[in-house]
């Protein structure tokens, strides 16, 4: 980031610069800057400046960098208007060409109005290169300004004729798209189209046509006759899968649009299905999902036909690809029947075994879920099967969806009656496992179960076998592990069963039985009752006492197990899911899917009613109350003051249950103001709820006077048998019924039905909200056809045309004469800082020189920094996996039988015009070598640096005398002024060889060569600082091929590294991208690819010789590979 | 279609084209939000997928995922065809083309870009007259390039 702002503080002094070249560049820069995500939004003006420049690299640049960053809120658009018509009109078709490009991506209303006509002359261009641009910029043109196409039409129409093909099918694009935006505006152009169809054989061309007419045929059924032809023809005959593919999914559309009215309909149908099956069968995953999406739309409307493919698609739940797996289930979702859907669950159920990750389970689980559910069970043949799959479905491991199988639980074994015997006792046989559930995924929420368990085994107790064990599981310690709202439920459940325990003992006369189970749940409650969930504690607290309280009662002999059935009387009635339906969602409830379901079976809940006030009727009409008992009426008062407290407990329990109980309760109250007031007719004055609930308590009051035991028997074998009665045919008995029924509903629905109307809503609200989403689009877009249509009328009388255009041209001339304006201006300010600029130009040169210098500090300093954070880059080069040849980079400069010297050139960090030489003297021989003096002939560009004083004749001496056999090396530092080419430097050595017959004075010439690779110094570089060098835009490109090279790039780039001092930035495969820089500071980048025999190397460099000469060098070891 | 990425499987953007003028920081989140989608997919799995409204069209060649955005309605098979066809004319231009190129002349893979589509439509469907007109292009900006450098040097000298 550091880096950046640098460089942009860099870019934006290069921007104030006058060279336009230099702007250039900067804005090239911005561009890249742009893409990795940096505003330059502030540059806006200066890259409507580079537009504006008249050579066309500039021109490239900087359209380039406006159809990148320029958007329909920079406000500096407006004043491209001007340049870009000038563009447009440019002799130069790449001018043009450029121009266009750049506006399709940053048109705006006002540019389209201003410039539409200029297009459109441009459509009729000479060169077909123009034109297809031309005309694919209306597309843009007539989306921002609509009343363009009116006009422009015609000539579009034309070109969909046109000789070139690139404007025919350019033409041809942007009808397409006119069309799908607006259809049957273009109906008169089918003909047309119909011809091309049939006649090209662009493949490109026709995906077009042939969407379009998928397009058009829902407006014209005659059309999808004519196609159906061509089309299945074109199925047989392509070999192109995307033309397939969009033939295959125009057919369906056109066949889903005939509705049912074609001969050889299904025929087609099945080609399609045919050829979708083999897409896929096919190995491509893409064609494969494609081949799915594709049946899917089918199956909307011809499900038979793609059930027969079944088998395919079980087997795409084999695919390794979520995506496509999804898919096919998406499909099996909409094959299911009657007769399959326990083979498909099954063969599901086999997969959610198999399935890895959790996501992809989870998604099979809630499919398994949808398709049993759909349509209210309607496949479903045996509910026992399905209670097992969802008792099967709970020994996932980590799923999320625990509450939805919760639901379906509770949601089936209220439904169904006949199954809960069978659910009942797979939830006992659940809760007598559950710690297997608790304790693996207590975070995750399958645990969620046992709360549907919990609450079934206690709401249909009656069909519980194993009472006393179920209690006793519910009441482990490790419940308390278990979330809250489970634990409450539990409590609550808990009372229920030991209140049916309770019943039987009693009935049964083992008091101590029912003792004992009465002295179990006083052990065990406390546990509850220090839980930290205000709810969970609320309720055992309070079930606690009253349990306390029965213990009393019991051991004073007194049968409670009435009383405290009674306290849960209302809910051994089956609900209705009506009446769930009806009862207000509370916020943040969880299970409102399964609420806002469709009720399936709406007599049940008219029956429900009817039977509670049957049994109510008869019990009131058979039982007289009896004497009361004072001492017992004090008794029961208590006992029922302690229901009373539970009650509101009860009701606020936790979400789900509240509602069925509110709910039983209120239908419960009905009946019994009616039968003690006799008077049905007065109920609807007094709905209040505290009233009923005085109503109640007088009601259980008078109740509990009045039953005794026996009687109470009889009633209960009534009740069962007038339920069963009722389920099976609507009433039959008194006539008061209707009466009472009718009150309940406008009593108790007051309430509740307003909620439930808003249920009904709420479904309804997403889908129109999706209404509005998809009409948006639309909406825009249907405008514009709207007026293009009536315009494209009017068309045929040419004299709306003319003045149209006129008023057009009217407009921008106003806008030109403010932009010549502006202009003339900016000219004036430039011809002005020319003129100073041309004043100042020394002084400017001095300022360049300056700025050079600092430049090159800048950039040593930044080398420094690289090296020290990129250890890693520099070891790119050299950490080679392969062992590589011994290279030195020490060559011969001269011999003869006494003496060798090999060199190697080394530039020289801290000094830029400096390199230091490293000789090597070998003494071959067997003699003394002395008094050496090594000594060059200057150019005027390299001298060697001898001790001051010297004359540049002079030689310099070799620090040191050679014995036979030893080879010692000197160093010689030589100052440069240019390194851009290479240089050969003519020198002699001198020197005394002393042997045994005396001495003699020899001589040794030698050309000292540097190479250009020698003024390089190994620099790493990361990627990063790397790309922006490239995009700095400042660097010459050149670049070389050599080829029958046999060594691995490995090789090959390790020798560039060493011979040439580069470093490697990035390697991909066989390309790579290297780095260097010259004692000057040059930047040196490379791009090595290798193809099978050949190495190509493109080079970027600041200067162009330097780098062309690099390369030549680079190209010669290359060679030698 | 609505927009063309190019990005690198580090998850650094190399190219990107938008066909819909659209505001820099939509831009921004709208690339992250996509090259996570993307980068998280296997190499097993299909090139098409739902994202917001649109279909994501994308394929990886190399080091490199090509992205497209496009509408509900459009084909994703003409669009990876398109998808390879721009990948062939850079392999032609740049003779086997790798990542590494697409940096190295980051404006020139726009030029062509830009030459093979023009408002996210298909401009030339036959890949010699797209690198024809990239060439002739190419050469007049070297025309003008030419006698640039030579007055430079001038200038310099």
């Amino acid at each position: 980031a550091k880096y950046i702002s640098q460089c942009i503080d860099e870019i934006k002094q290069e921007l104030k610069q006058d060279n336009i070249a230099v702007k250039a560049n900067a804005v090239c820069k911005l561009t890249y800057l742009q893409m990795l995500g940096y505003d330059i939004s502030w540059a806006a003006f200066n890259i409507i400046e580079v537009m504006s420049a008249s050579k066309f690299t500039f021109k490239r640049v900087g359209y380039l960098a406006a159809s990148q960053c320029f958007h329909e809120g920079t406000d500096v658009i407006m004043l491209t208007t001007n340049q870009i018509r000038k563009d447009l009109s440019s002799p130069n078709q790449y001018d043009t060409g450029v121009a266009l490009t750049g506006l399709s991506c940053f048109v705006t209303p006002d540019l389209a109005r201003d410039l539409a006509n200029d297009i459109m002359t441009l459509m009729s261009h000479t060169k077909p290169y123009i034109r297809k641009k031309a005309v694919l910029i209306m597309y843009k043109v007539f989306l921002k300004y609509p009343e363009s196409l009116r006009p422009a039409f015609p000539r579009l129409k034309e070109k969909l004729e046109d000789p070139d093909p690139g404007v025919q099918s350019a033409a041809v694009n942007v009808i397409c798209e006119l069309a799908r935006r607006n259809p049957k505006n273009y109906l008169s152009l089918a003909p047309l189209f119909f011809k091309l169809m049939t006649s090209s054989t662009n493949n490109w061309v026709l995906i077009k046509i042939i969407k379009l007419f998928g397009a058009l045929t829902p407006l014209e059924p005659r059309l999808g006759k004519k196609l159906i032809e061509p089309l299945t023809n074109l199925i047989h005959s392509t070999s192109a899968m995307s033309l397939l593919y969009e033939c295959v999914n125009t057919v369906i559309a056109v066949l889903i649009s005939l509705s049912s009215g074609m001969p050889n309909h299904s025929a087609s149908i099945q080609l399609c299905v045919q050829k979708l099956r083999i897409l896929i069968e096919d190995s491509d995953q893409n064609l494969k999902y494609l081949g799915l999406l594709a049946m899917s739309k089918i199956l909307k409307t011809h499900p038979k036909s793609v059930q027969s493919h079944k088998d395919l698609i079980l087997q795409c739940l084999d695919d390794k690809d979520e995506s496509i797996r999804l898919r096919a289930l998406d499909l099996l979702y909409g094959m299911v029947s009657k007769k399959n859907l326990m083979e498909i669950v099954k063969k599901l159920m086999i997969h959610v075994d198999k399935a890895e990750g959790t996501t992809y389970r989870d998604e099979l689980l809630t499919k398994i879920i949808d398709i049993c559910s759909q349509s209210n069970y309607q496949y479903i043949t045996n509910f026992e099967w399905y209670i097992s799959i969802l008792v099967e479905l709970t020994r996932l491991e980590g799923t999320r969806h625990g509450h939805l199988i919760a639901a379906q639980m509770l949601d089936v074994a209220i439904r169904v009656k006949a199954i809960r015997k069978f659910a009942v006792s797979q939830m006992a046989m659940l809760l007598d496992n559950a710690h297997l559930i608790a304790s693996n995924t207590q975070r995750n929420g399958i645990c969620e179960v046992l709360y549907a368990a919990a609450w079934i085994c206690g709401e249909f107790s009656e069909h519980l076998e194993e009472l006393n064990q179920t209690l006793e599981a519910m009441l482990k310690p490790k419940v308390t592990t278990l979330p809250g709202h489970i634990q409450a439920v539990y409590v609550q459940n808990m009372v229920k069963l030991y209140a049916s325990i309770l019943q039987q003992k009693e009935q049964a006369g083992e008091k101590e039985a029912a003792q004992e189970i009465t002295q179990l749940m006083i052990d065990r409650l406390p546990q509850f009752v220090q839980s930290a969930d205000l709810e969970v504690q609320e309720r055992a607290s309070c079930i606690l006492q009253l349990i306390k309280y029965i213990q009393k009662l019991q051991t004073k002999e007194v049968p409670v197990a009435e009383e405290v059935i009674a306290l849960f009387a209302g809910e051994l009635n089956p609900v209705a899911p009506k009446a769930q339906k009806k009862v207000p969602v509370p916020e943040g409830l969880d299970l409102d899917a399964w609420i806002n379901e469709p009720p399936s079976d709406s007599e049940s809940e008219d029956e429900k009613p009817k039977t509670i006030f049957h049994d109510e009727e008869q019990r009131h009409s058979k039982h007289r109350p009896p004497e009361i008992d004072e001492e017992e009426l004090a008794r029961r008062r208590e006992a029922r003051k302690q229901e009373q407290a539970n009650n509101p407990f009860y009701i606020k329990s936790s979400p789900s249950p509240q509602k069925r109980y509110q709910d039983t309760p209120g239908v419960e109250h009905i009946p019994v103001v009616q039968i003690d007031l006799s008077v049905p007719l007065k109920v609807p004055g007094m709905p209040m709820s505290d009233q009923y609930v005085k109503l109640e308590e007088e009601r259980r009051h008078k109740q509990k006077l009045e039953k005794d035991k026996k009687k109470k028997k009889q009633k209960k074998e009534k009740k069962g048998k007038h339920r069963r009665h009722n389920s099976l045919h609507t009433e039959s008995e008194e006539d008061i019924a209707p009466a009472h029924h009718v009150d309940i509903i406008t009593e108790e629905m007051p309430e509740n039905a307003l909620p439930s109307d808003e249920d009904d809503k709420d479904p309804n609200d997403p889908y129109k909200a999706l209404d509005v989403d998809l009409d948006k689009p639309l909406a825009d877009s249907e405008k514009l056809p709207v007026q293009r249509h009536r315009n494209a009328e009017n068309l045929k009388s040419p004299d709306t045309e003319a003045p149209l255009v006129e008023k057009k041209s009217k407009k921008p001339k106003k806008k030109e004469k403010k932009h010549k304006e502006r202009e003339k201006e900016k000219k004036k300010e430039r011809e002005k800082k020319k003129k100073k600029s041309s004043k100042h130009r020394k002084k400017k040169h001095k300022k360049e020189k300056e700025e050079k210098s600092k430049d090159k500090k800048k950039s040593k300093k930044k080398q420094h920094h690289s090296e020290e954070e990129t250890a890693e880059s520099v070891q790119n080069g050299t950490l080679d996996d392969e062992p590589l040849p011994p290279m030195s980079s020490y060559c011969l400069l001269a011999e003869n039988s006494y003496i060798k010297m090999t060199y190697d050139i080394q530039g020289n960090l801290q000094h830029d015009s400096q390199v230091t030489v490293s000789v090597i003297f070998e003494n071959k021989s067997t003699s003394f070598l002395k008094s050496m003096e090594l000594n060059v002939l200057d150019s005027l560009n390299t001298k060697m640096l001898r001790p001051e004083g010297s004359s540049v004749h002079d030689g310099i001496p070799v620090p040191f005398q050679l014995p036979p056999g030893v080879s010692s090396e000197a160093q010689f530092v030589f100052t440069l002024q240019s390194i851009v080419m290479a240089q050969k430097l003519k020198g002699t050595l001198s020197f005394i060889v002393k042997n045994d017959e005396g001495s003699t004075h020899e001589k040794l010439d030698f050309k000292l060569h540097f190479s250009c690779a020698s003024y390089l110094i190994t620099t790493p570089c990361y990627s990063d600082a790397f790309a922006r060098l490239l995009e700095s835009g400042d660097l010459h490109m050149s670049s070389i091929k050599v080829d029958g090279i046999s060594i691995s790039f490995q090789h090959l780039l390790a020798k560039i590294c060493f011979y040439h001092h580069f470093s490697v930035v990035e390697r991909v495969d066989s390309c790579a991208s290297m780095y260097s820089r010259s004692i000057q500071g040059h930047h040196v980048c490379l791009l090595v690819k290798k193809g099978e025999n050949s190495v190509s190397v493109d080079g970027k460099c600041n200067d162009s010789t330097l780098l062309s000469n690099l390369l030549d060098e680079m190209k010669e070891t290359l060679s030698k590979c | 279609m609505r927009f063309m990425l190019l990005f690198s499987r580090q998850g650094k953007l190399r190219l990107q084209k938008w066909y819909l003028a659209t505001s820099d920081k939509e831009k921004k989140k709208m690339v992250r939000e996509l090259m996570q989608v993307v980068l998280a997919r296997k190499p097993k799995m299909c090139s098409f997928l739902e994202w917001r409204d649109l279909k994501v069209v994308y394929k990886r060649y190399a080091s490199l995922y090509f992205c497209c955005a496009i509408e509900g309605q459009d084909n994703e098979l003409i669009t990876l065809e398109l998808i390879h066809r721009y990948v062939e004319l850079l392999d032609k231009y740049f003779g086997s083309v790798c990542e590494l190129d697409i940096i190295f002349n980051f404006e020139k893979a726009y030029f062509i870009l830009d030459e093979f589509l023009m408002g996210g439509e298909i401009q030339d469907t036959s890949k010699k007259s797209v690198l024809k007109a990239i060439e002739q292009a190419d050469l007049l900006q070297e025309e003008d390039e030419s006698p640039r450098s030579v007055l430079e040097e001038m200038g310099l000298a």
